[in-house]
């Protein structure tokens, strides 16, 4: 250092934190002083390549669209990660035993509950105050509305000009797989369309069906297409069901 | 209606937040870590953050703290904060090269960054928060929980520890 300078006074006048009298001192001071000018010279240079660090480090988008996910969603709880790997162990192979002997004898009754939930997903929505979180009949504003909140996105049908109308969507959850509901009115129907990816314990749940069928008394299509699962539920009539299931399958090939 | 206001405000912040973790962690898994329990602290605490108050400094001030009481932050405050007094400063060697000659230097920013990191976390967090994040020290001391004259004092012997980093990666050439 060419002079006794604080390097601290350097280095605030460098971050304009300096008080406009001990600037202006200073200032006055760097032109008399050469050691103290390259200093000041040197620090520039330094500080402008340092914006090399700002954006070096990128999230994985993947990461980024499971942390909007996890928001609401509680994390897991930080004792978790001091369980002694055999009680984990052991643990986990007890809860794959429970579930193998219970996928096993009880499929039927698996089906009927996911049935179930999807007819009461279907309800609650009905029977919300707010059905929906995104209100729109323009499917060019519920489609990216989605996108960020799940992990796929699907094509919403031109609806204008048809007897079903777009009411909204929201953020749903089957099998822990967040998904997608659309609300349809059909005159004083409501029909939900709810799409998710199509992940082995909803296929094993629920083959994918030809036709609408009648279950839990609503009836229900199902099919799957580019990796996701449509599903189709409301007290409509079916033959309207099968219509709309093949504007959703038009658009979503 | 919670979560959906964090969201608006906090989501913004991520990519900046993501950065400043994958430089304390030096990896991208624990820096996913990080960046995922910094959110979900925040997200808990979030009916506590005062509304009109500094979001970012709120952010920042979570992450570092969490970072701290990690394993892999304990792990670098053994090695790096031996040298707790502030005023340890002004016993520093000055840099021997020229400043001229470190301009050079600069240019090189690879060299740069690899001097960056190899700096002790306390000079690295303060230069990332100044430089990169733009923090004014007001808000530097609000997320170290520090007065301003150290931040001052810091900052100050973080650049010099980077100069000196630098020249030492520069005699290898």
């Amino acid at each position: 250092m060419a002079c006794d300078r604080n390097p601290a006074q350097l280095s605030a006048y460098l971050d304009g934190e300096l008080a406009s009298a001990e600037a202006a001192a200073l200032e006055l001071h760097i032109r008399t002083c050469p050691g103290c000018a390259a200093e000041i010279a040197a620090a520039l240079q330094l500080r402008r390549s340092m914006a090399a660090a700002r954006e070096r480090y990128t999230p994985d988008p993947a990461f980024k669209q499971r942390m909007l996910l996890n928001i609401g969603v509680p994390s897991k709880p930080r004792w978790l990660s001091f369980i002694p790997a055999t009680v984990a162990t052991a643990t986990i192979a007890i809860v794959l035993a429970t579930l193998l002997w219970s996928v096993r004898s009880s499929q039927q009754a698996l089906r009927q509950e996911t049935f179930r939930e999807i007819a009461d997903l279907h309800l609650s929505d009905l029977a919300s105050a707010n059905p929906v979180d995104v209100v729109s009949t323009d499917r060019h504003t519920v489609k990216p509305w989605f996108a960020g909140r799940i992990p796929f996105s699907f094509n919403v049908p031109e609806f204008s000009g048809t007897e079903f109308s777009l009411i909204g969507g929201r953020v749903a959850w089957l099998e822990q797989e967040p998904g997608a509901q659309l609300l349809l009115g059909l005159h004083q129907h409501r029909i939900s369309v709810l799409i998710v990816r199509d992940i082995p314990s909803i296929a094993h749940a629920l083959p994918s069906s030809t036709g609408v069928e009648n279950r839990a008394s609503f009836n229900m299509s199902t099919w799957t297409s580019g990796g996701l699962r449509f599903f189709v539920v409301s007290d409509a009539d079916p033959q309207e069901l099968s219509k709309l299931t093949q504007m959703l399958r038009q658009a979503n090939p | 209606m919670e979560p959906a206001l964090f969201e608006q405000m906090a989501m913004p912040l991520f990519d900046q937040l993501y950065n400043h973790a994958h430089w304390l962690t030096g990896n991208r898994s624990d820096a996913e870590d990080l960046v995922q329990e910094t959110y979900a602290k925040a997200l808990k605490g979030f009916r506590s953050f005062a509304a009109g108050t500094n979001l970012r400094a709120w952010m920042y001030r979570i992450l570092r703290n969490t970072f701290l009481t990690s394993r892999a932050g304990l792990a670098a405050q053994k090695t790096d904060w031996l040298d707790e007094d502030d005023e340890a400063a002004e016993s520093l060697p000055a840099p021997t090269a020229t400043p001229e000659h470190q301009l050079l230097a600069a240019e090189n920013r690879q060299q740069l960054m690899d001097a960056l990191a190899s700096l002790a976390v306390r000079d690295r967090e303060i230069l990332l928060f100044c430089e990169v994040e733009e923090m004014s020290y007001r808000e530097i001391g609000q997320v170290l929980d520090v007065p301003l004259g150290t931040v001052m004092s810091r900052l100050s012997r973080a650049r010099q520890h980077l100069r000196q980093a630098l020249e030492r990666r520069n005699h290898g050439v």
